[in-house]
């Protein structure tokens, strides 16, 4: 992979040359083929999708639907039925709460783990809570793993949902997702299982079928795509015996009979007029990935991490506690850490000042934070557009900042 | 771009006026910045409706310590009905620096600790 010519595919960095940007597991930056995408469709087509039977219109539909094709294939749907498409990870992940509510009941518990983003957290907690049933959590180990005999003994008869991420968006350890819905499966072949994969998809291969996830959720935005749009993926046979939860028009096949009758999935999980510009956008998105190569990403991406990890260790000493992935192999894009005498706040808005953008905080995972006794934390996350070179100067800064601190 | 890193909040930062807490205070109160993590408690001795003592705990970063820091210094043996009055300006006027919309709230809670702590019943 060229990084020179990387990072001229990103009209950011014609508009801030200098900027290192170590927060893509916040927001990806957008390459310029997905803008200009977006903004075809607007100055080309223009038109609503499944309505209109002029010309513009069929070309819009075919253009959206193109891009559910694309995805299902990036994910290894087995048709592109199973891609539902919504406004990104969050609203994903809501919408499969609300799809289950109303098989829960005050016997059942529902599962999830104290490393998720509050997004993959606090729906499972709401929904446990309206439904008086248990909420379960499963911890993570000292090294910030998963605790998967502690899951064993969690999971029981009464498990109907168990939520998960592929790659945490603090520690950025990958876990094992098909070993850890086998152990599931052997324990409830009933518990509907929800894997978040908005740290995974774009930054390890992912396929569906090898997992075995009833429902999958990511955010374009992570991968290159435009804001406010995002996938869920649910298994086909699963997906046509769940009822709407939403309504209104492209949905429904008699709305005048007395029991409404609705479209098969997707459709009817996709009322009203979606974000038509912005799922043609990640169609682009994921081309662009497809034209470097999901594998090639990875590795740059893991490279880089390591990097870090023993350039920060080399430079920090016993000062800094890094957060990442105790084997190598399971290392994502993402590295934390906390650095003494250093308020992550201060060290953001300092870096800030050099034009390196990093995340400071609780990272909208409070309970990891808590697990691992932990007040905030700083976090670095790479992606095609960075190099060693943004890591040494990233080191360079944070030992000036110690000195004015 | 001017540092907002200048010398009086680096002072305040580094010394911190009013740090720690009271055996037994009147009044006491935490409050959380949940964004950042940020925790700060206040030790508060009133008499008379004056403020005798006050103290602060907690992490947080520059902003907020030093806010604290000079939050506590003003309103040390102040009539209680004068600080109840105080608003966010008056917190940023002390610090002296411009900030951002996510650093005003690193600043403002040590405002929101001190309300809370005045409001609180009395524990002694
Ligand atoms: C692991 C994880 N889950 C969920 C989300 C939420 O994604 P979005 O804000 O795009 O809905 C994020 C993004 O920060 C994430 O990192």
């Amino acid at each position: 992979m060229n990084i020179t010519d990387i990072k001229k595919a990103f009209p950011i960095f014609t508009h801030h040359p200098d900027l290192i940007y170590l927060d893509s597991a916040a927001t990806a930056l957008k390459p310029a083929v997905v803008i200009a995408s977006e903004q075809a469709y607007y100055e080309q087509c223009s038109t609503n999708i499944a309505r209109g039977i002029y010309p513009l219109a069929e070309q819009t539909t075919t253009a959206f639907e193109e891009s559910r094709a694309t995805v299902a294939r990036f994910i290894g749907a087995r048709t592109p039925e199973e891609v539902i498409f919504t406004a990104g990870t969050t609203a994903s992940l809501n919408l499969t709460a609300d799809l289950l509510a109303s098989r829960i009941t005050k016997e059942d518990n529902i599962v999830t783990t104290a490393l998720e983003h509050h997004s993959n957290f606090l729906p499972w907690k709401e929904l446990a809570k309206r439904n008086k049933a248990e909420l379960r959590i499963v911890p993570v180990t000292e090294t910030g793993t998963l605790h998967l005999e502690a899951l064993k003994k969690l999971v029981d008869n009464h498990t109907k949902i168990v939520a998960f991420s592929a790659t945490s968006n603090v520690l950025g350890t990958i876990n094992p997702v098909s070993e850890i819905i086998r152990i599931i499966r052997s324990l409830n072949k009933e518990t509907v299982i929800i894997v978040d994969a908005a740290q995974a998809v774009g930054h390890i291969p992912v396929d569906v079928v090898a997992w075995d996830a009833d429902f999958i959720a990511f955010s374009g935005h992570k991968l290159f795509g435009p804001t406010g749009v995002g996938v869920l993926f649910g298994k086909q046979t699963l997906l046509n015996q769940l009822s709407p939860v939403a309504f209104g028009g492209g949905m429904v096949l008699d709305a005048c009979a007395l029991e409404t009758l609705y479209k098969d999935a997707p459709a009817r999980f996709e009322a009203g007029t979606p974000n038509i510009a912005g799922i043609i956008g990640l169609g682009a998105a994921i081309t662009f990935i497809e034209s470097i190569g999901v594998a090639e990403i990875h590795a740059h991406e893991t490279k880089l991490a390591r990097y870090a990890c023993q350039a920060l260790q080399k430079a920090f000493g016993d000062d800094i506690r890094i957060l990442a992935a105790k084997n190598p192999e399971d290392q994502s894009s993402i590295v934390s850490f906390t650095l003494t005498g250093a308020h992550p706040h201060d060290t953001a808005q300092l870096l800030g000042e050099h034009n390196i953008c990093v995340r400071a905080g609780l990272q909208c995972a409070a309970p990891l934070h808590e697990a691992l006794n932990l007040s905030a934390t700083t976090r670095l996350s790479f992606s095609i557009y960075n190099t060693e070179h943004d890591i040494d100067l990233l080191i360079t800064r944070l030992k000036e900042i110690r000195t004015i601190l | 771009m001017s540092s907002i890193y200048q010398d009086i909040i680096l002072d305040h930062y580094r010394n911190p006026r009013n740090h720690g807490t009271i055996a037994h205070p009147t009044h006491q109160a935490k409050a959380l910045n949940a964004s950042c993590g940020d925790k700060l408690q206040m030790d508060i001795i009133i008499k008379n409706d004056i403020i005798l003592d006050v103290k602060f705990s907690g992490v947080g970063c520059a902003i907020s310590q030093a806010a604290a820091s000079l939050l506590t210094e003003t309103v040390a043996k102040k009539p209680v009905t004068e600080v109840l009055v105080l608003e966010p300006q008056d917190v940023l006027t002390l610090l002296g620096v411009p900030l951002s919309p996510s650093r005003i709230k690193c600043a403002l809670l040590s405002l929101e600790t001190l309300k809370k702590t005045l409001n609180s019943q009395k524990t002694a």
